[in-house]
């Protein structure tokens, strides 16, 4: 440790801080340009200039690259130090006059109107000021080397490798972050070359998924971050107090072995796109339910605000039902939950955007659950325009200028027998809930049924909405079909209690009905190991046999059917007893 | 102590049976050293007047091949049966019909309008057809007559066991012939001798995986790979269904096996079981689909009955088929 002196103050401080740094510690302001806390100090705008006093005399250094020496006594306040600073502004706004930041700075310490004039003035406001912050950024942190500065002097300039679009851009942002000019800009553009529409989804490549994601930690999506690209940057790793971020990290499998399952593997949003008659991904302000929801949430990315693709709220919305849904080219089902969410957009959208013009196209509206009729009430007070009639398209109003952004949703009106063309600037679709892609993967696995729309089969209908054909696995929400909340909260807190009831009792029963390979026969052609509808079925390479695990098995008796040795034997239903049962029938007059 | 006596015979067979039997080499030399052979017409010549001639019960072992086609086959049959203490169904004929037994799906009558009208080679413009008795100048001649229907030995008289095979395999015959001549304990009679209690899958050495049959090819189509299990390829290989005993010879050499063994031990009726076996690993659920991959087996009959449509539960055809 070495002792300094700042104005008067005297602090220890470690060898080899700067005397900025010290001078911050002290809560000493120092005005600074081209430093940067992430880089390593340049010393080139000379804006933190300080006294730092000699045996004869003083002397004006750089704070930002210069260190502290043992009883180094520095002044901040001095004329001398206000005078160098006020030189060095006016020189740099006798060639940037116009550039907000240098303007801010000259206010602050006094300079009105610079008395030099330089011949290669730039009153750009957006004018690069030569302070590299980018080019360092840009090799320091993110290492990706993509830009850099020529020649020297008066002609010094910010530029990719020989002035062309560079490949080493990694298009991060970092340059556009740390430019106080505003002279690098960060526009991303999509396929036409227009500004993207704002992001639904996250924006940096270190996150939160959900505000209520479970566990609620970050993560990092390697297409984005900074790192897997350069291999460079890692800034999160360094303020993270807790050194909780890890980029090595990888996906595991961990195994867990458990007596029951709760399948709750939720749905898939229909994709939109495949009906192409409405729009969506090819239409400007076509949304999805999903893409809406994340909108309306205060933490998404407008801030909950209801926002057209230009940032203007819309002034007229239309939402349309059944999309997929109730379909006899897609699903044929009712996804049941889009009629109340339509309604809920159609209120919060008359809550923020009260100007706006609220169309709901449906077919038939269902309002089943408890509130629901009141709430669809509610909503024809507020005004929303309820239209009973599927849309047939969405299409582009016109091309001239006046048309930009509008389009229109043209439908039959089945109330008042009437075609009707509707100019909207928001389309909200009502996607239809399908099962997961994987679903079939997933029965597989679990040796499940899945009924004829592709969602997992529970054991009956009725009587066992909950439970499924395989013992101990359960299943809750819309994994087993569409449904709302209270539905799925209803049949996973059915579930729960049902799956209690096992562990409290601590057996289980099972059925003496079972299948069984006698090894004495088995060959191991493994005719049945695909068959068994419950998994139970297991082939052991050592013995070259198959083996019925009987905890898993149903009787259900399509191995015994198939096995073409003979070998597996239903109990109680071996050959031998149901022909001695027929034998027994026939004999009776 | 005079030896013990043996007698071999074909009924409707191709004889292939009786090559079998010299197929087990220098050990028939022991099998003719320690048995009387009193009758055996491809071998050696004997008359049935000479067998009609024993005692009931004189023939110690008689091996019995060919399946049951004419009254010829019926009558002889039940004299070996009178003769003889332990009688044989020896070969696939003989247990199961094997491809004699094929003529169950067609019948007496269209076999004879074929043969003696309908075959493109027949010259018969009389419309001559065999009469079982025919009077010429030097008398009555009579031939066997021919059956409706061809059965398996066991249908036409009681068989004390069933040595299956087409041919049952030379390594078989030495193992229960040396039992025999070593006065080892005989299993309970009506058993399955020179065989194993197994499948053919229990022989074979191909890597099996899962079945699951999404194309049926047949051989010709395409070149197995040697290692893993036809049946997996989509080869329709009978090894699941079909009793072990004769070492997976076919599939050794890359061909599936067609079922030469008969019926595994719990097993009624192989081809039934094999269709069944077949069609539950049909990896489809397309109606459509499953029927297209069922449309690849050309003869479901004669592939999956090949040796026991007369032995299983079908026995014959039942009506005239479809036009």
């Amino acid at each position: 440790m070495i002792t300094v002196n700042i104005n008067g103050v005297e602090r220890q401080v470690p060898e080899g801080t700067t005397i900025l740094q010290a001078a911050r510690a002290l809560d000493v302001s120092i005005p600074t340009l081209c430093y940067h806390p992430w880089l390593k100090p340049f010393g080139a705008c000379r804006i933190c200039t300080v006294q730092v006093q000699r045996p004869r005399g003083y002397e004006l250094l750089t704070a930002c690259n210069t260190p502290c020496e043992e009883g180094m006594v520095i002044r901040t306040d001095t004329d001398n130090v206000r005078q160098a600073r006020r030189v060095v502004l006016e020189l740099m706004l006798a060639r940037w006059p116009n550039v907000p930041v240098l303007q801010q700075l000259a206010a602050e310490l006094g300079v009105e109107k610079p008395r030099f004039r330089s011949e290669f003035c730039d009153e750009d406001p957006e004018a690069c000021i030569l302070c590299l912050r980018c080019v360092r950024i840009c090799e320091e942190v993110v290492g990706a080397s993509a830009i850099g500065y020529e020649d020297r002097g008066i002609k010094r300039r910010v530029v990719t490798p020989f002035n062309r679009e560079s490949e080493a851009c990694v298009a991060c942002g970092a340059c556009a972050q740390v430019c106080l000019t505003h002279h690098i800009k960060f526009e991303p553009e999509d396929y036409r070359g227009k500004p993207p529409e704002f992001l639904l989804g996250p924006n940096t490549a270190i996150f939160i998924p959900t505000p209520q994601a479970v566990p609620k930690v970050p993560r990092i999506d390697p297409e984005a971050c900074i790192h897997f690209k350069t291999n460079g940057c890692q800034k999160c790793v360094e303020v993270c107090e807790a050194k909780a971020v890890n980029h090595e990290m990888t996906d595991q499998e961990i195994e867990i072995e458990v007596g029951q399952i709760l399948l709750a593997t939720g749905y898939e949003l229909f994709d939109a796109s495949v009906m192409s008659q409405y729009g969506y991904g090819r239409l400007d302000n076509v949304y999805s339910a999903l893409d809406i929801e994340r909108m309306l949430n205060a933490t998404g990315p407008t801030g909950g605000r209801v926002l057209l693709k230009n940032g203007q709220p819309p002034r007229a919305v239309a939402i349309i039902h059944c999309v997929g849904s109730r379909d006899e080219n897609y699903q044929r089902y009712c996804s049941r939950v889009c009629c109340m969410y339509a309604l809920k957009f159609a209120h919060l959208i008359k809550e923020r955007c009260p100007e706006a013009e609220v169309y709901d196209f449906y077919i038939d509206m269902r309002a089943f659950g408890k509130g629901y009729e009141e709430f669809y009430s509610r909503v024809l007070h507020e005004g929303t325009n309820v239209i009973r009639g599927k849309v047939a398209e969405v299409v582009q109003a016109g091309w001239s200028k006046q048309d930009e952004g509008t389009l229109l949703v043209r439908c039959e009106d089945t109330l008042i027998g009437r075609f009707r063309e509707i100019p909207v600037d928001m389309v909200i679709l009502c996607n239809a809930i399908v099962p997961q892609r994987d679903a079939e993967r997933v029965a597989r696995l679990f040796g499940l049924s899945r009924s004829p729309d592709g969602f997992f089969l529970e054991r009956h209908p009725k009587l066992d909405p909950v439970a499924t054909s395989t013992d101990g696995l359960f299943v809750a929400g819309c994994a087993q079909g569409p449904k709302d909340i209270p539905d799925s909260v209803a049949q996973a807190s059915a579930a729960a209690a049902r799956m209690l009831a096992t562990i409290a009792k601590g057996v289980v029963e099972i059925d003496p009905v079972r299948a069984e390979i006698n090894e004495e026969f088995c060959s191991g052609c493994r005719v049945c190991n695909a068959l068994c509808p419950y998994s139970a079925i297991e082939y052991l390479a050592d013995k070259n046999v198959s083996r019925v695990n009987s905890a898993l098995c149903k009787g259900c008796g399509t191995c015994v059917a198939a096995c073409p040795a003979g070998a597996i034997t239903g109990y109680g239903f071996n050959d031998r007893q149901i022909q001695a049962e027929l034998e027994g029938l026939l004999a009776v007059r | 102590m005079s030896k013990p006596k043996l007698a071999l015979y074909w009924a409707a067979s191709c004889g292939g049976c009786e090559i079998t039997v010299l197929d087990i080499e220098e050990k028939i030399l022991d099998v003719a050293a320690f048995f009387d052979i009193v009758f055996w017409p491809c071998a050696m010549d004997f008359k049935y007047k000479d067998v009609e001639a024993m005692e009931d019960g004189s023939i110690d072992l008689c091996l019995f091949n060919g399946a049951i086609r004419t009254s010829e086959n019926e009558a002889i049959a039940r004299l070996l049966r009178r003769k003889s203490k332990i009688l044989v169904a020896f070969g696939s004929c003989a247990c199961d019909g094997c491809i004699p037994g094929l003529a169950n799906l067609t019948t007496r009558e269209e076999i004879l309008d074929w043969v003696y009208r309908g075959s493109p080679s027949t010259i018969n413009e009389n419309g001559v057809r065999p009469q079982p008795k025919v009077r010429v100048p030097e008398g009555e001649l009579e031939i066997p007559e021919f059956y409706e229907e061809v059965r398996t030995l066991a249908q036409v008289v009681p068989v004390d066991y069933f040595m299956p095979g087409c041919p049952p395999q030379p390594p078989q015959i030495v193992k229960v012939m040396t039992a025999i001549m070593t006065g080892a304990q005989l299993p309970p009679p009506g058993s399955v001798i020179g065989a194993g209690d197994k499948t053919c899958c229990d022989e074979c050495g191909r890597t099996r995986q899962e079945k699951r049959v999404k194309r049926f090819y047949r051989p010709w189509e395409l070149v197995p790979d040697p290692d893993q299990c036809l049946l997996d390829q989509g080869i329709i290989c009978l090894g699941p269904a079909t009793r072990s005993g004769c070492g997976a010879l076919c599939v050794k050499a890359n061909m599936p096996c067609r079922g030469c063994y008969g019926p595994p031990p719990n097993v009624t009726d192989q081809g039934a079981k094999m269709i069944s076996a077949l069609a539950s690993v049909i990896d489809s659920q397309d109606p459509e689909e499953i029927q297209r991959i069922l449309d690849q087996i050309p003869d479901p009959a004669g592939t999956f009955y090949r040796f026991s449509v007369p032995a299983s539960l079908l026995h014959r055809r039942r009506s005239a088929p479809a036009a």
